[in-house]
């Protein structure tokens, strides 16, 4: 913890759950090498409610790779809850994804043919949940998102958002600090989009760690903090006062 | 996550393909019911062989006159000389462990009952005959040293001639003619079976030897004291091989036969010789199962095309699960655990098929058959190895993606 980038927001009393130093990833592309990122630190303490933007090719992608202990860097060092992802093997890394990190993504990435109460015990299955406790804990997880009513329920059967939602139920399955959604909107319309964008809202209020990736601003804009690439680096890094606590005429305009 | 809980995954996810689930089975299926099926024929034959080899009766010799040939030729003269009285004697007399020996003078002749009318094969028999062949009669009495002595018209019938000419009525004490000489029938002799050459043993008339020589077998050539093939039952306490030297022996010296002379007679041990064709039968029906285990390792590479096939199709929900906090081996795991599943499910069927289609054998060829558990198991072992073998490369293929280009393939 010597150094302590972009806190301003918080005390040093919260230890910072998040910590990139120097980061930089490099892919070879044919001939060329691509450095998709270039010398990136940043600090995201616990229960913070971050929006990462850029365009396509910005790096963002490549970041939120990282965040998710998909990747490792080609050099520096990324501390996700005081552990080095560089130093982990891929077990461990699959251990840090499966209790520390609850991905969601743009095409929700739910199993075909399977129950919204099995997609949402799958993680705890992976953690060596015993079936009944998983179920117990699945079922409360999507009765908290009001999908209580869907447990048996197939994607298919299932709407867009209710999609999200189970997917984002999964996502908490294993009480995670961190919940890392790509583009959660994308495939949603601007109606669902709202609600979805609240969920994260209310979850983070709850007191989880909220890491958006999106290159849209409306949704960015849900986030108390603005991080912004392009080329391999970040080129904005500002608290912002969100769309919901903007104000009684914004928030009166939201549904 | 558990191996059970792979398990119901793997289910659920052949269910989805269920006809190509199938399909791709088909090789195991196949490959454990010929198994299967060429295991318990051969299984079966091999016991009705072992009931054959009791039929003969156990520990017998039995001693062939006649030629040797070499090359087609007679091997020199004086080899023709037919089994006699004195040989037996000879053998009974000297060779230690005979405890009971008998002769078979055999001519094929047609046995009339009224107006029945039926072809066998008559034969000229010493008294311990039945004991040596370990084969009492049903009902009446066998032939005693007094009807030989005497020549007697007596005979023994058996079951297949029961039927042929008495037709469920009682044949004792009735009297048939052989070759226009009148006989009574004083006992029935019991079941014997088949012999290993297919010959119906029960097809037979034991009459005195002495009647036959006298006034049945009528070739040409008849030594007065000629007595066909020699039975010789061995003592159990004696060892078989060296009575059928000494016996050889006695022979050779009645003979006269030179040391390098070749004998005029053989002596063999039937049993022996037909549990040697029991094993090449044996070794011939494992052989062929080994071959369609072939069919197994081509089921294999099927298995291994589909889970190929799978992987690939499923690469974005690999990707998710090892986002979620699948492991290497759990993915591995899930995926070896679905392609042991299909192999099972092949071998299930194929050991139903299997089974079914050796009781059809059975039933329609009246060919002896036996399904042992052993088969069984050994097949489903089989079946579940082809899996692990074969599912492993898909496996490891599966487990070695890279997650972040499995999440994002389409």
């Amino acid at each position: 913890m010597t150094r302590s980038l972009s806190q301003e927001a918080n005390t040093g009393a919260t230890a910072p759950l998040l910590r990139a130093v120097n980061l930089t990833k490099t892919y070879a592309m044919g001939e060329e090498t691509v450095r998709a990122l270039d010398g990136v630190s940043l600090t995201i303490t616990s229960g913070e409610y971050v929006a990462i933007m850029g365009p396509s090719g910005s790096g963002k992608s490549t970041m939120m790779n990282l965040i998710g202990a998909l990747d490792v860097p080609t050099s520096g060092e990324l501390f996700i809850d005081n552990r080095n992802i560089a130093t982990l093997d891929s077990d461990e890394l699959a251990d840090l994804r499966n209790r520390q990190i609850g991905f969601v993504f743009q095409q929700f990435n739910l199993l075909a043919r399977t129950s919204a109460l099995q997609q949402v015990m799958l993680p705890l299955s992976y953690a060596a949940v015993p079936p009944a406790d998983a179920e117990k804990v699945a079922r409360a997880r999507l009765e908290q998102l009001g999908l209580g009513d869907r447990l048996q329920h197939h994607p298919r059967q299932l709407s867009g958002g209710q999609q999200q939602r189970v997917a984002i139920a999964r996502a908490l399955a294993n009480n995670p600090k961190i919940l890392l959604a790509d583009e959660p909107t994308g495939a949603l319309d601007s109606k669902t989009s709202v609600e979805i964008m609240r969920l994260f809202t209310d979850l983070n209020r709850q007191g989880i760690t909220v890491i958006l990736v999106t290159h849209e601003a409306e949704i960015a804009a849900w986030a108390r903090r603005r991080i912004v690439f392009r080329d391999g680096r970040v080129i904005e890094d500002a608290v912002q006062s969100p769309v919901w606590d903007a104000g009684a005429a914004v928030a009166g305009a939201l549904p | 996550m558990s191996i059970w809980e792979s398990f119901k995954i793997a289910l659920n996810a052949l269910r989805t393909n269920l006809m190509r689930a199938i399909l791709t089975t088909l090789g195991i299926v196949i490959g454990v019911a010929s198994v299967i099926i060429l295991v318990s024929v051969g299984n079966g034959a091999t016991h009705e062989v072992d009931k054959q080899i009791n039929s003969l009766g156990t520990s017998m010799l039995v001693i062939f006159a006649g030629s040797s040939r070499v090359m087609g030729r007679s091997a020199g003269a004086n080899t023709d000389i037919p089994l006699s009285e004195g040989d037996l004697v000879a053998v009974r007399d000297k060779v230690a462990g005979v405890s009971a020996i008998a002769g078979q003078l055999s001519d094929s002749a047609a046995v009339v009952n009224g107006s029945a009318n039926w072809i066998t094969q008559v034969s000229g028999i010493h008294a311990e005959y039945n004991q040596v062949r370990d084969w009492p009669v049903e009902s009446g009495r066998e032939l005693n040293a007094a009807d030989i002595r005497s020549a007697g018209r007596v005979a023994l019938i058996g079951q297949t001639v029961a039927k042929e000419l008495f037709a469920g009525d009682s044949p004792l004490g009735a009297a048939v003619r052989i070759k226009n000489v009148p006989f009574e029938i004083v006992g029935v002799l019991s079941r014997k079976g088949q012999s290993s050459m297919g010959r119906d043993q029960d097809d037979t008339v034991l009459i005195p030897m002495t009647t036959a020589r006298n006034r049945v077998v009528g070739k040409s050539g008849v030594q007065n004291d000629q007595v066909g093939n020699l039975y010789a039952k061995i003592d159990s306490s004696s060892d078989i091989a060296q009575a059928q030297e000494e016996i050889e022996s006695v022979l050779r010296q009645r003979r006269r036969s030179g040391a390098n002379a070749e004998d005029s007679f053989s002596v063999r041990n039937l049993a022996e010789m037909m549990r040697a064709r029991t094993e090449v039968l044996s070794t011939l029906s494992y052989l062929l199962a080994a071959t369609s285990a072939i069919s197994l390792i081509v089921g294999g590479i099927g298995i291994m095309n589909i889970m190929l096939v799978s992987v690939t199709e499923r690469t974005r929900e690999i990707g998710l699960r090892m986002a979620v906090g699948g492991r290497r081996r759990d993915i591995l795991t899930q995926f070896l655990v679905e392609a042991v599943t299909l192999c099972l499910l092949g071998g299930l069927i194929g050991s139903a098929l299997g089974v079914v289609i050796a009781a059809a054998i059975a039933y329609a060829a009246d060919w002896p058959v036996s399904v042992s558990p052993d088969v069984l198991i050994m097949s489903m072992t089989a079946a579940a190895a082809t899996g692990i073998i074969f599912g492993y490369f898909p496996a490891r293929r599966a487990a070695l993606l890279n997650p972040i280009d499995a999440l994002r393939s389409e």
